[in-house]
């Protein structure tokens, strides 16, 4: 049985592929303006396993080909993500939430809490035993505790984004930063590089105030081990040694390929999906 | 020799020099250099003096507020931001009771008392929604010249409402606002735009509870479009003094009077 699981995000789309709930493929792709066209974009990259963003795959693949197949061989599709009620051959639509908890918990075993941080939001949730949500908390209002900051911090830094990480652990001055808003964030250090100070202190101050956010946020569900992080920010060296710093006794678990997890919970319930309707005798209907 | 003072407002992202003597001011100076400053009040208290013809030794006392008060040269004493404000908008109108200022980063409302003390006030200087750096972003975006903003907002029959509360995530609803088809006409975009701005003035006053006369004062005073929306959200008139951005200044050369 084919699943396929479609995660829509403000800056990247991710597809990830099981055959009988294993791994089969994945890939990653910018987000376009179309979300529909992302979507097939996003489909292509996992089938032809070309991930354009942030390099090689990480995670172990089958070695079996997978560029014959086609959205029309899949037997259940759910798609989730910003953009997931725009992608026209998707069966259904899981929140992110629940897509997450289920991926993080496919991707680490024993996950009790997840912090997932993305383009635009940030989310911590708790989760049980199976995987199963059972609080969680969102930021998705104020660009402050997101990727977006540190977007435009690299862009008013003019540094590409995935330098800024590692960039900031050459810091050897602490420089304390009073905005926790991205825009007077940005601001704050453009005075700041103005009057000398170095981009790696700049970044390391910055990348302090985000992951206290990302704390904060998370202390409202409270953290349990085990710990995981999810989503674009957990390829950012810089936030993620901070965060280690801060929740000092507790391992901090970073996996292979974090930016699947919600695609991948996604291809999970497109599974369960798949096996219910198979029980009742009925088949998705032909996707559009 | 008459006495002769001086106010200087450091703001976030401009500097305001007055100079007084008596009720008549003599020069009124707002400088937006993007220096330190520490340079930038030279500047504008050296605009200042030549703009009344005076010199520096002239100028009997200084006072100085904003944000940036404690770093300022040539003053002997700062004042804080509300009593300045409050000096400064009554000053222009006699029976102000509540004040608005709203900046590039800092939006304050102030309510007074019936003889004009400061009897409440509440600031936002966290988040950039509501502030001056909010319309100049969009200005810059829409390439609609930010004295222009207000007037466009005017031009709209109805305003296109952005959901987006966050300066950032607001400036991207924005964009496909721009891209949608079939397209949405600038002006109520605009409109839109100065909804929020007042949605977040209005929320701000009436922690404090409005009551008239309402000023409204600094940068974000001189669109037009903002203080008409806050006219219409109130139900009333909003006073706003001619060169907006100089209260809180005027306010503190009001203060060097005194001591």
């Amino acid at each position: 049985m084919l699943t396929m699981g479609l995660d829509i995000g403000s800056r990247s789309a991710k597809c990830a592929i099981l055959d009988d709930g294993k791994l089969l493929t994945y890939g990653q792709v910018e987000t376009g303006p179309d979300s529909a066209k992302t979507a097939h974009v996003a489909v292509d990259a996992a089938i032809h396993r070309r991930t354009k963003l942030w390099g090689e795959s990480r995670m172990a693949l089958p070695n079996v080909s997978t560029d014959q197949l086609r959205i029309e061989d899949m037997d259940s599709i759910v798609a989730t993500g910003y953009g997931r009620f725009v992608v026209p051959f998707a069966h259904a639509t899981v929140t992110e939430i629940s897509c997450h908890g289920r991926g993080a918990h496919w991707l680490v075993p024993g996950v009790s809490t997840i912090l997932d941080m993305g383009g635009q939001d940030c989310k911590a949730i708790r989760v049980n035993e199976r995987g199963e949500v059972t609080n969680f908390i969102m930021n998705d209002k104020c660009a402050g505790g997101t990727g977006r900051f540190l977007e435009m911090i690299a862009d008013a830094l003019k540094l590409p984004l995935f330098e800024i990480g590692d960039l900031s652990l050459t810091s050897t001055k602490a420089i304390p930063f009073n905005n926790v808003c991205a825009v007077f964030a940005k601001s704050e250090a453009v005075a700041l590089m103005r009057k000398g100070e170095s981009h790696a202190d700049i970044l390391a101050g910055l990348h302090d105030v985000i992951s206290r956010r990302a704390i904060g946020l998370l202390r409202q569900v409270g953290i349990a081990e085990k710990f995981v992080i999810t989503g674009g920010i957990a390829r950012n060296v810089g936030v993620v040694t901070k965060i280690r710093e801060q929740l000092d006794e507790m391992e901090v678990i970073i996996p292979a390929e974090p930016m699947v997890a919600g695609a991948l919970g996604a291809a999970l319930f497109a599974f369960d999906r798949a096996r219910r309707k198979s029980r009742a005798g009925v088949t998705e209907p032909i996707a559009v | 020799m008459n006495y002769v003072v001086a106010g200087i407002d450091m703001g976030s992202q401009s500097t305001k020099v007055v100079i007084l003597d008596g009720d008549r001011i003599l020069a009124a100076v707002t400088l937006k250099t993007g220096e330190s400053a520490d340079a930038e009040a030279r500047q504008a208290m050296e605009d200042a003096l030549r703009q009344s013809q005076l010199e520096l030794e002239d100028i009997q006392n200084v006072v100085a507020t904003g944000t940036g008060r404690t770093n300022a040269p040539f003053a002997q004493k700062q004042r804080s931001n509300a009593s300045c404000l409050a000096r400064g908008a009554r000053f222009f109108f006699p029976k102000a009771r509540t004040v608005v200022d709203a900046g590039a980063e800092s939006s304050t409302a102030i309510r007074l008392a019936a003889d004009g003390t400061v009897e409440d006030m509440v600031t936002n200087d966290r988040c950039a929604g509501g502030s001056g750096t909010f319309l100049d972003n969009m200005s810059q975006m829409l390439r609609i010249p930010l004295g222009e903003l207000g007037a466009e907002s005017l031009k709209a029959t109805r305003a296109e409402k952005i959901a987006n509360k966050c300066a950032v995530f607001a400036e991207s609803e924005v964009i496909s606002l721009v891209h949608r088809a079939p397209p949405v006409p600038v002006a109520e975009i605009v409109a839109g735009i100065h909804e929020s701005m007042v949605d977040r003035l209005f929320a701000l006053a009436q922690r404090v509870g409005m009551q008239s006369d309402v000023v409204m004062c600094g940068g974000v005073a001189k669109d037009i479009g903002v203080v008409r929306a806050m006219e219409a959200r109130l139900g009333g008139h909003v006073s706003v003094p001619d060169d907006p951005q100089i209260v809180g200044a005027l306010g503190a050369a009001l203060f060097a009077q005194q001591t």
